[in-house]
Parts: C-alpha cells; structure tokens; sequence
C-alpha cells in the first residue's frame, strides 16, 4: 500500500536538505480511509479504490554529503516522544548511526498525508511505512556502494551508517549519498525489511532528541517565539460563549505607555467550531504591558443565549434523561422482557462527571505575520494543516499561502488541535501589520476551553441466582462534540463507540442507550475522550455488581468477559467505529483483555496484598480497552479516619501489541496515572450565567507530587500484535480503579467525580 | 534605573518596575526557559534562583529585585552539566519539557538546602511544582539520583 519515490526538489523541501543530498519520499497508507470503506462496504479496504490513497509523501528521509542523515518528523511533539520514535524506526531500517541522525519538524503541509496528532494513531499508522522508508534508502545506499566498486550487491551490506563488502572493503553513507540518488527506485518486492533480531533501536528506544534542550531551558515552544518586529496581544473574550461587545471604552488601556493599539475581533458566526470566540485585543510592546492594559478596558457585553447555562440546573436536567428510555445505540438479547420476569437482584447506579479543562502546562500561544495575502504562523500545534484552514478562512486567503512552523508543546492534550489561537494572532497582525504573539493566561486558557463534556450516566442490572447479569441497561446523556459543526447537535456518535458501545462482557441480555443534552460551552476532545466517563461508569458499575454478588472484582469481571473471543459486533447489528480502524485487523479481542487483568493481578500481587494490607488500606481495580490498546489498573489506596485519601500504589498492565520505544511507552502510562488522579480526584468546571466560575490551579486544581501515586508500575505485556495507541488509554481506567479502591477501604460509594467533593469520613 | 545581575551578567532596566521578572527574562533579554504557567506562584514553571533561593519570577515585580543575583535555568549551569541535569537525562524526566525548568530550578535550590533530602523534604519542596504530563516519579528518582540517596 506504501509508496516510495526519490524526490529531487519539492517546494516545501528546498531548505531543508543541502546540495547533493539524497531524498526519499515515502506515502503513507491511509488506514482512516481504508477503514471509512470498509465501514461502509464489502469490499476488501485494499481492492476498493480511493480517492485519498493518491501519493501523499509523507515521509523523508535525506543523506547529506557529509553522513549526516536528516529525517523529518511531521507529527508534534507535545511529550509522547513521537519527534522520536517515528524517525528512530526510520533510522533502524536504514542501518543509520542515530548519533548523525537529525530531526527536522515538518511544516505544516498536506503533502505529509495527516498530520494531526491526536487519537493515540502515530506509530499505528505510520510504522511499517516509515520502516519500508528506512529499508528502501538502506538498499539503494547498497546498490551505490556496489555499483562504485563494480561488485554485486548481493555481496555489499548495511551496517550503522557504512557499507560493506565481504572483501572487507568499506564505505560511508554520506560518501555514496549523491550515488544512491542516482540508483534507480527499487521495486518494493526488492526491499526486504530486517528481521526483529537485527533491530539497532525498534524496541530498545534512544534518548528523546529533545532532551538535553529540555533540561537547559533551550527547547522552543510556543511560548518562546520571537520574531523581528513583532507585538503582544492579550485578548478580553466574551465571558460567555457567543457574546458580544455592546460597548467598550478603551480610554484607559491606549493610555497605557507601551500600548500601541486596541482591536475588536469579531465574535464568530455559528458553528463555532475552530474559530476564534470574539474580544477586544490589546496590543502593546511586551506580554506585561498587554496584560496590565487589557484590565482597563471597560467593556459591556452581550451575553446571548448562552448566559441561561447554570451547571447545577444542566446536571439535574441531564440526570433525569438519563432516567428515561432513550435512543439505542447497541441491543443484545431482550432487556425489557427480562427486566419484566419476577425474581432477581435489580441493582441501579447514576454517575455523573463534570466538564474538565485541558490545562496543559503551556497556555495555547501562537505568533503569525501577516504580509501582502501570505500568511506566517509560529505555533504549538496538534495540526499544523488545521491551522493553515483556519487561517486562511478566517483571513480571507488561501490554506497554500499559510506557512505554519510547528514548535514543540508544551503539552496538548487535544486542546491543541484547535488553532482559534492562531487565527486570533493572524487576524490581529492582518490588523496591525506587524507580528503578532497572542498569549493567553491561565485564566483565559480555563475559561475559554473547548472543554472535555460532562456526562450523566444510568445503569440498572438484574444479577440472576449466581450473582451474575441477566439484564444489563447503560444511559449515557453527554454535550456532544458534534456541537463543533452543529451547535443544535444534541446526540453523541463517535463518542458511543469511546467505551460504552463496546463494553466487552458476554451478557445475555444488554441495551446501550444514549440521550440528548444542549452544549452551552465548546465541547472539545480530552486524552482518551468519552472513555474518561464511560470508564468511570461501566467499571464502577461492574464493581458495584461484584460486591452485590459477594465476589472479588477481578474474578467478577474475569466470569463476565466469558470465553476468550473477537467481539463480533457485525452480526449483533451494531455499528462500531473501533477508532477508524478495521476490525478485522485490529479486533476487540477479549482474550488480550484477560492478558492484562491476569498480568495486573499477578504482577501486583493482588491476592496477597488484598489479604494482608494494614487497615484503612485497599485495592481497587479497573481494565478498559481504548484506542486499540488494553489495560488494567490496581490502586493501592488508603483513606485516614478523617477522610484524607493517599494513592500509595498503582500498577498498570498494558498490550499495546509491539513495543516500539518501551520507555516512552512506560512513560506515558506513568503519566496517565498522574492524568487520572487529576480527573478522579480534582477536576471539575462549572458554569453560572454561562460563565465558568474557575479561573487558575487555585481553583481548578490538578495533581502534583504529593497527590500523585507514591508508586507506579508499569507491565508491558508482550504481544505481537501491530503496535496500538499508547498516549490516551492509560488514562480511562485509572479513574475508577481509585474509586472502586476508596469503596473497598471505606464502604462509600463515589458516583460522581471529583472526589475532594466527597466526604469519605 | 534599575540594576541587577543575571546569569553572571550585570543588566540595567528603566522600564516599567512593576513587570515580574517573569516576563523582564522572557520578553526583554529573551532567556525563555523560564516559563509562564500561571502568573499566580500555582505551578512553579517560572521557577528561578534569587541570591540562590527558589523563586517565583511571576510573582516577583523587577524593582524588587533591584540589586540581586538571578540565576535562570540557562545560567543553572555552563555546559548543562549540574547534577541535576545529568541526573535528569539519566531517567529520561521530561515528557512536552515545558515544566522541566521550573523543575530543575526548585530541585537544585532543595539540594543547596538539603543535600540529602528525605522524602518528606522532598515533597514539600517539589509540590509547589506542576507536571502536567506526570513526570513526578522521576523527578523524585532523578534528585535521589543527583543527591546520592537511595531511591
């Protein structure tokens, strides 16, 4: 499906690479696509043509004269080690000594295929592609060496940045690179990919490239942009969504020194999507001044429709439709009819979780010039092309004439795939005509989030003599993220799909329902999305069934995943998205489900620790597949006679098929024990007079170090499988694996997040 | 004007007295790797050292540093070899880096403090200190690391 072609001078490569490099273009298999059809038809993905498939060449790869091999990484970077990893595989095929490797970032450019860095999908997406790269230059580098010492090349091979012949003769890459250009393309049944026991650094990971930037404070973010020339802006955004200027008086603020202008940014036009919210800007010489000046500003707003949104009266709402039958989304068996039969446990829980903020360390910045229809852009970015259309739309010029460089971020998160900020500072340099910097403060960053949705939740379950479900319901009711493009939009649909749909338990009988709820705010995605809420409930509920029965958790959810199977969601009849991927290839395979439960269990030393913790101690387990990847979680927590929750322990057993990087893996699934913690313990946003009441870390608070596990550890359960999504899925299960801890040390039920809101005394 | 010592170099400010530090470092001598997070003193990301004391720059207006030696994580060290850094590229700390500095800055004032540290003394001075990404257990092993004590 991959195609690779030498590439002389495509524009947007002409600075990138020096004279007499050789260049390899690599496209990239469209597997969205793929799976869109396959979807949609019975034809196999790759017999069905589609338009997307054209050539994107996605990846490049150069040998400078000099050895020194430049790969471009065309995803963000915002921790994942993804800048990386992707050009890591690359360097592996190719036999390159990583220490004359070098990472360029991309630009923004739809020649590079997606570079939307979102979904957990880089390495799953991008990895035999990038090793078809690497192999194909490997080969071509050989076909040079052998062709200059006039020697087969089946006699000729690659070792770490040479080529040798069996004579013992030797040759580096940069001498052979204007060579190797001239070498015809291989066919791709030619280029043989390496076997797994000559992997130099698939598998075994190298030092992030960033990382002695990153400990000196050299690392260029967003936030670290400076150009020539160039302003700062701090905006005042319409506190409510929609809002308007009545009336301003900038009197005050243009009299600041420093201050060299004020600018009203229209309000946007329904759907909001990616487009800046609406404001008075003011723009003066340093980020100090804007934000002093911006104070002064007096302005009466027009609140709109929206200033009716009030969290506690929209959580009631939400709650009592959740209550009522709703549409279905998956139907197994007859629930009503065995609802209707005498005898039986029914056991009936409602959760609820609120909205959360992003909060990535970085506050989302972007500078851009404007000049003459062209458009320049710095910014930190999940996607670079989104900023590009987003600009030019907002701008009035074409997505071709915008320039985005991407910076690293500083964290992502999914709020930075959202470019309003761009289009704020391309607009105010289109105003100014000089550069602009708009940097948002922490307040504005909470307040004007595209925020992760809340969600209320209604289950009800019949337990049958032996303790085990002969009906199952599950209600979730959410503001969808559909309200991006239809604000009117009041039903989920991809986020069904995100835990709840494909909840993976044999039951015989189970509905899935879903109701509507309004979005008063902007409703984004947040690391691992609709799997946050519907993690919370359907594992908290499996833990309420387990102690209802009289069993341990583990060996309840164990009996309810019943025989290990691939979850065949065609002949129920229910469409199942499984993340844009086919489900043949990447099936929801209950067996690797029980891997990490058993592996969780084990590795933990559940069953012993459980049996002999000190009191006020317990155990707390949750296991949840999502973006592909499986994983269960074991919280260790103590709650004190006071009610003071401590999270001692957390492990962590994950299959995410091939380990690529295993510490940037490990990493991240640490890292999603810290996310979790924010979310089950911390995080809550609410609204009155559709205005959200937080403001900074006073207020909305997230983890630190002493809230944070005292320990984690992190299984990597081996496993062949294509390598899955490694940034999001360690996040869904830690939520309720702490609240079904904090039940088995105290007996007090949490059903709605956060838990500092609880009293567990 | 105002006169005090950065990373060894003596500067001179007549603007505004008022500006933190936070934003004299970044947008007037452009030394980012101090970094804005919360303009509040919440999350320590634009942690530096003053006379050799962890502190917040973005709580701290310039005219009270009039005088005082700053140290920001660029000046932390002149190859980017304090033990610290070592240290944390040895365990691989940073995930986005965007909180690292501020990090490194608290630790290696924690360490002049308390070369030593034991855990209680590390959690009071660390907690200040928001990751967002999660790094906090290797943080913890990287100052034992750098310290010598056992993790």
């Amino acid at each position: 499906m991959s195609r690779i072609e030498l590439v002389s001078r495509r524009g947007f490569l002409e600075n990138a690479f020096g004279v007499g490099a050789f260049v390899l273009g690599a496209s990239i298999p469209p597997l969205k696509a793929l799976a869109k059809s396959a979807a949609t038809s019975n034809i196999a993905p790759d017999t069905k043509p589609i338009a997307d498939a054209a050539w994107h060449p996605g990846i490049f790869i150069g040998v400078e004269t000099d050895g020194t091999v430049r790969i471009i990484a065309h995803r963000s970077e915002m921790g994942t080690g993804i800048r990386t990893t992707l050009p890591m595989i690359v360097a592996d095929e190719m036999e390159a000594d990583w220490s004359k490797v070098k990472v360029q970032q991309g630009l923004g450019d739809k020649a590079y295929g997606s570079q939307d860095t979102d979904g957990s999908e880089s390495i799953t997406d991008f990895y035999e592609t990038m090793r078809k790269a690497g192999a194909t230059a490997r080969l071509m580098l050989v076909r040079a060496a052998a062709a200059k010492w006039g020697v087969p090349s089946s006699e000729c091979s690659a070792q770490n940045h040479f080529v040798l012949h069996t004579a013992g003769k030797k040759i580096g890459y940069g001498e052979l690179a204007a060579l190797a250009g001239q070498q015809p393309l291989p066919h791709p049944d030619e280029v043989i990919l390496k076997r797994p026991s000559e992997f130099r650094y698939i598998g075994k990971g190298v030092p992030i490239v960033d990382l002695n930037d990153l400990v000196t404070g050299h690392g260029v973010f967003g936030m670290d942009i400076t150009v020539p020339g160039m302003v700062y802006a701090s905006i005042e955004r319409p506190p409510v969504l929609g809002g308007t200027v009545r009336s301003l008086d900038d009197s005050a603020a243009k009299k600041t020194a420093g201050v060299s202008g004020v600018y009203t940014i229209p309000t946007f036009k329904a759907p909001h999507a990616f487009k800046p919210l609406g404001g008075v800007a003011v723009i003066a010489d340093n980020t100090w001044t804007a934000i002093k000046a911006r104070k002064a500003l007096k302005i009466d707003w027009d609140n709109g429709p929206h200033a009716i949104f009030d969290s506690e009266t929209n959580k009631k709402q939400m709650i009592e439709t959740s209550q009522k039958p709703q549409k279905v989304a998956r139907k197994v068996g007859n629930v009503e009819a065995e609802f209707a039969k005498p005898g039986g446990k029914v056991i009936e829980c409602q959760y609820y979780t609120p909205l959360l903020a992003h909060v990535p360390m970085e506050p989302p910045v972007a500078t851009a010039h404007y000049k003459d229809g062209k458009v320049e852009v710095w910014t930190c970015t999940q996607n670079p092309q989104e900023v590009q259309n987003s600009v030019a739309a907002f701008v009035g010029v074409k997505p071709e004439d915008v320039t985005c460089h991407v910076t690293l971020l500083g964290g992502g998160f999914g709020r930075k795939s959202k470019p309003d900020y761009a289009s704020e500072a391309a607009y105010l340099s289109k105003q100014t005509g000089k550069p602009v910097k708009v940097v948002w403060s922490r307040e504005d960053d909470i307040h004007f989030d595209y925020f992760h949705t809340t969600s209320a939740m209604y289950f009800k379950a019949k337990l049958d003599d032996t303790g085990k479900p002969a009906a199952w319901l599950q209600r979730s009711v959410f503001p969808t993220i559909s309200t991006l493009g239809d604000p009117n939009a009041e039903y989920g649909r991809g986020e069904l799909d995100m835990g709840f749909t494909d909840v993976p338990f044999r039951l015989p009988n189970q509905q899935v329902e879903n109701g509507p709820a309004k979005a008063h705010v902007r409703i984004g995605w947040l690391r691992s999305v609709a799997n946050v809420y519907h993690a919370f409930g359907v594992q908290s509920f499996v833990d309420e069934l387990a102690y209802a029965a009289g069993r341990d958790p583990i060996d309840y959810t164990l009996e309810l995943l019943g025989p290990d199977r691939m979850i065949d969601f065609e002949s129920e009849h229910t469409e199942y998205e499984n993340y844009g991927k086919p489900l043949k290839q990447f099936p929801l395979d209950t067996g690797r489900l029980r891997g990490v439960i058993k592996a969780v269990r084990t590795k933990s030393n559940y069953d012993q620790r459980k049996a002999t913790l000190a009191k006020g101690h317990a155990l707390g387990f949750a296991a949840h597949r999502s973006f592909l990847t499986y994983v269960a979680v074991i919280t260790e927590v103590e709650v004190d006679p006071k009610g003071k929750l401590t999270i001692h322990r957390m492990d962590l057993a994950v299959d995410c098929g091939q380990v690529i990087h295993p510490d940037r893996v490990m990493a991240q699934f640490e890292g999603a024990a810290v996310f979790g913690v924010s979310i089950a313990v911390h995080g809550e946003i609410t609204a009155s007079d559709g205005r959200i009441k937080q403001s900074n870390f006073d207020t909305y608070k997230v983890a630190r170090m002493t809230d944070s596990p005292r320990i984690t550890n992190v299984y990597l359960v081996p496993n062949g499988a294509t390598a899955t999504g490694v940034g999001e899925p360690g996040v869904p299960p830690v939520a309720p694996s702490i609240i079904n801890a904090i039940f088995a040390a105290t007996g007090k039920r949490v059903r709605e997040l956060p838990v500092s809101k609880a009293k567990l005394a | 004007m105002i006169e005090l010592k950065v990373n060894g170099v003596t500067q001179k400010f007549d603007g505004d007295p008022d500006m933190p530090l936070l934003w004299y470092l970044r947008d007037v001598l452009q030394l980012t790797g101090t970094k804005f997070g919360c303009a509040m003193g919440l999350c320590g990301a634009c942690t530096i050292h003053v006379n050799g004391v962890a502190e917040r720059s973005c709580l701290k207006p310039i005219k009270l540093a009039a005088g005082k030696t700053i140290t920001t994580i660029e000046g932390l060290s002149e190859h980017g070899d304090h033990p610290l850094q070592v240290a944390w590229k040895a365990a691989n700390v940073p995930q986005c880096g965007y909180c690292q500095s501020g990090q490194i800055m608290q630790a290696a004032s924690l360490l002049k403090l308390h070369p030593k540290p034991s855990d209680e003394q590390i959690d009071s001075s660390m907690d200040g200190n928001i990751c967002r990404c999660g790094t906090y257990q290797r943080i913890r092993i990287a100052i034992k690391s750098a310290a010598g004590v056992k993790a």
